[in-house]
């Protein structure tokens, strides 16, 4: 072999030389990171070499999401790169954001030499100890020799399992260290062996279940997209063998098609009408790869009262967690949704007639029309702004990611997708800023596709400062800020539980976004005008550089339909209900203590 | 509506508690290396459960495993939270609830056992008191001289608490205990 490496791949090298040389045996193209004293011997070994592409961002929070959106559009890790100290605990957000969102990450630290650990060292921080609960796993490399093992088992633990972001701490003495690096390996260690196949008895079980079925629902959640594209497919193929409606979480849209004829849209505090009460009303609940998080369930006691729950997870904390589970399956949803297709096809046969009752019943909910919003010939109304968006857009192939807000939930109602993987919200840790370095990663990892995010004017500005790293390296991506000078979601929660006291929600300052944009070497448009959007959104798509959309929007609109807080999935807000008197009256006194 | 069903006003419901919290002792084998000991003990802290007792010390030398006793408390639902969540801990290798398994065996409970030294001191009758209970508890004395002793007692929770009630009269100084080491009964090992 080439190198002087003898057969197995193991031969002599720096610490430094390791870090590189494991992101190229672990299929690692791209790398976000930040330099500082404690990196500096990887940041040498990088500038030596052509396979690793190393993107500069303006913040390691930034490297963070970055890393993130490009393992979310890409199904590989996202790999992280920072300095001790202050970059180290910059990153502390993302990877939290990760772990919560299960998004395989992969961060390598610097750490002070290992000989000053404890002593309060500059730039020293317990790395290990501030991430440990935020991470999957992470490991502090004291010996050279352990860390060609250590960061390949880091990429095994953040991508297998229930993925998430993983920490390799490493000091800068054994970055100069010279030790025997060893390729990555086969076996891994026996502590960790993640339950991937789901038992078939079980499946049977859920089968005949479903078979039963007179009003089904399948929920569906991110852990069909992590589980890979087959996932999404087979999900696809089981809607159509059984015929059963399907709704889906914020973090699994797209696994099954916004313009299938069985989708009903997103459920959840901010989900369709007929998706929450189909959820409430059904008698058998599907649930794959989702948690029953808090948002989805509403009021826990009188979460679908009356349905026998499937619950298909790799994790098996997440079963009877928040929600008992009638047929628990542990395993891959790739997997056992392979079985359980298998499985229909061999057994049971669609009796689709059996159902139409249940489909008429949905389609008096759809009739209410839950998501309609009054329009406007004067001021942009920022739900027709993504109307617009996706229509002009949709035939592209498009990326969306957001920041957390009113404008991720009118991004989640409105956009529509029909694809797994391009779609990227923070959605389990609500991470404003997380949007536009986010598309940053995505836009790396897809060079020639449309990448947009759809951010509010106060989250764009936790992040701004990527917009330079976008224009350094040339990604065209797309802020188009639904600027309502407003925290939106913020003023929401204070007209519907604070008396609409609106206390420090509205920016009074705000950044004048167009010079902004060209400030950083950009470009800004402006639009005020329904008249003038579909004009201005096509300029957009048409400039090849990174562009920052400043769309007025109507300042107090808000966002429903709505679960108020402390209800049923039946107990739903909807637009043409929501009166500032039962705006004000959704949510009883006990619930301020509470979010 | 039934009183449970009052809205609580939040999205985050929270849900009146009809199980009864018990105490049960789990058996967790790790690879024992550095932080996992925090690793567990992270996780209690952090979701909120509670330890009544933990115990630990490598078990397998060869190996490099480490076996933690911990006594928990909390409903039959938390504790199945609780044995799942620390099996997510990578360097775990397996956690058995021993007082489930203790149950399925047609056992009452796990063998329990724990170990204290407990300084006493004082003259006079109260020290001849002190050793005559010590006897009776079959507690050694491990030092001593003419106005202390160390016992080390060894046995079931309650009889060390019950030791270490009679001995606060007497002149009890401190107390030091290893926490519950645990254990099913029968020939199949965890
Ligand atoms: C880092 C962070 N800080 C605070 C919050 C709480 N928060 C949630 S939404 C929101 C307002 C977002 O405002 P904007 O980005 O303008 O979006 P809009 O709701 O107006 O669409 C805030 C402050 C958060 N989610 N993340
Ligand atoms: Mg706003």
């Amino acid at each position: 072999m080439s190198n002087g490496q003898n057969e197995t791949g193991r031969r002599e090298m720096s610490g430094a030389e390791m870090v590189v040389q494991a992101l190229k045996d672990n299929g690692v193209k791209h790398l976000f990171g930040y330099p500082g004293g404690a990196v500096l011997p990887i940041y040498d070994e990088l500038f030596q070499q052509d396979d690793v592409e190393h993107i500069l961002v303006r913040h390691e929070q930034g490297a963070g999401h970055a890393a993130e959106g490009y393992a979310r559009s890409t199904g590989k890790a996202g790999v992280v790169l920072v300095t001790s100290g202050p970059g180290a605990t910059n990153m502390v957000t993302p990877l939290q954001d990760a772990l919560s969102d299960s998004i395989p990450l992969v961060c390598i630290t610097g750490q002070a030499p290992t000989m000053l650990i404890g002593t309060d060292a500059f730039q020293e921080c317990d790395t290990v100890g501030i991430t440990r609960p935020c991470t999957k796993h992470n490991w502090l490399v004291k010996d050279v020799n352990d860390l060609a093992r250590i960061l390949h088992e880091a990429f095994h633990v953040a991508t297998t399992g229930r993925p998430g972001p993983v920490v390799v701490d490493v000091p800068k003495d054994v970055q100069f260290a010279k030790g025997i690096y060893t390729p990555p390996q086969t076996a891994p260690r026996t502590s960790y062996q993640p339950k991937v196949q789901g038992d078939l008895e079980k499946i049977k079980a859920a089968v005949a279940l479903m078979a039963e079925a007179k009003k089904p629902i399948i929920y569906s959640g991110g852990g069909v997209i992590n589980s890979g594209p087959e996932a999404s497919h087979l999900l696809r193929e089981l809607v159509d063998l059984t015929g059963f409606p399907i709704t889906s979480t914020l973090m699994g849209l797209g696994a099954y098609p916004a313009s299938g004829k069985n989708w009903l849209g997103m459920l959840g505090m901010h989900g369709s009408y007929e998706s929450n009460m189909a959820m409430h009303d059904c008698d058998v609940m599907i649930c794959i790869g989702a948690r029953f998080d808090d948002r989805i369930t509403g009021r826990l006691n009188a979460f679908s009262p009356n349905s026998k729950k499937i619950h298909i997870d790799i994790d098996p904390s997440s079963i009877n967690k928040n929600v008992r589970a009638d047929v628990p399956i542990i395993g891959d949803v790739g997997r056992v949704l392979e079985d359980m297709v298998r499985l229909w096809r061999a057994t049971a046969k669609t009796d689709k007639k059996a159902l139409y009752p249940w489909w008429e019943q949905i389609a008096k909910w759809r009739a209410r029309d839950s998501l309609a919003f009054k329009p406007n010939n004067d001021v942009i109304m920022p739900q027709h702004a993504i109307q617009r968006l996706y229509e002009l857009t949709k035939h592209l192939d498009t990326y969306i990611t957001t920041e957390v807000g009113q404008h991720q939930m009118w991004a989640a109602q409105h956009f529509h997708f029909d694809k797994p993987n391009h779609w990227m919200t923070s959605g389990g840790l609500g991470t404003m800023g997380y949007g536009l370095p986010a598309a940053l990663g995505v836009q790396i990892a897809h060079r020639d596709s449309l990448v947009i995010d759809i951010a509010g004017d106060a989250s764009v500005q936790m992040t701004m400062q990527e917009m330079s790293t976008a224009v350094q390296y040339e990604a065209p991506i797309k802020i188009f800020i639904l600027n309502n000078q407003y925290m939106g979601m913020v003023r929401q929660w204070q007209q519907l539980l604070h008396g609409n006291r609106l206390s420090h929600s509205y920016t009074e300052a705000m950044p004048d976004f167009v010079k902004l944009a060209e400030a950083y070497g950009g470009h800004g448009i402006r639009c005020e005008k329904p008249g003038d959007l579909d004009d201005a959104i096509k300029e957009m798509i048409s400039v090849k550089k990174p562009v920052i959309f400043d769309c007025r929007v109507a300042a107090l609109a808000n966002c429903f339909p709505m679960i108020p807080s402390g209800k049923a999935h039946n107990e739903m807000l909807l637009p043409d209900e929501a009166t500032d008197e039962a705006v004000a009256n959704a949510i009883d006194a006990k619930g301020r203590e509470l979010v | 509506m039934n009183a449970q069903l009052q809205p609580t006003g939040s999205a985050y419901f929270i849900a009146k508690e009809t199980e009864r919290p018990e105490n049960h002792t789990l058996s967790v084998l790790v690879d024992n290396e550095p932080g996992v000991l925090a690793r567990v003990i992270g996780l209690f802290s952090g979701r909120g459960y509670n330890i009544e007792s933990l115990t630990v010390s490598e078990t397998e030398h060869e190996k490099h495993l480490s076996r933690i006793t911990i006594v928990t408390r909390g409903t039959p639902h938390v504790l199945e939270q609780i044995k799942h969540q620390l099996e997510r801990i990578v360097p775990v290798h397996r956690v058995v609830d021993l007082t489930v398994l203790a149950g399925e065996l047609g056992q009452d409970r796990p063998m329990e056992r724990e170990l204290a030294l407990v300084k006493v001191a004082g003259t006079g009758d109260h020290r001849v008191e002190a050793l005559r209970l010590a006897e009776a508890f079959r507690a050694n004395v491990i030092d001593a001289n003419t106005e202390h002793f160390i016992f080390e007692i060894t046995g079931k929770v309650s009889k060390i608490e019950q030791f270490i009630a009679i001995m606060k009269p007497l002149g009890l100084v401190e107390v030091c205990r290893t926490g519950v080491a645990a254990m099913n009964r029968g020939p199949q090992g965890m």
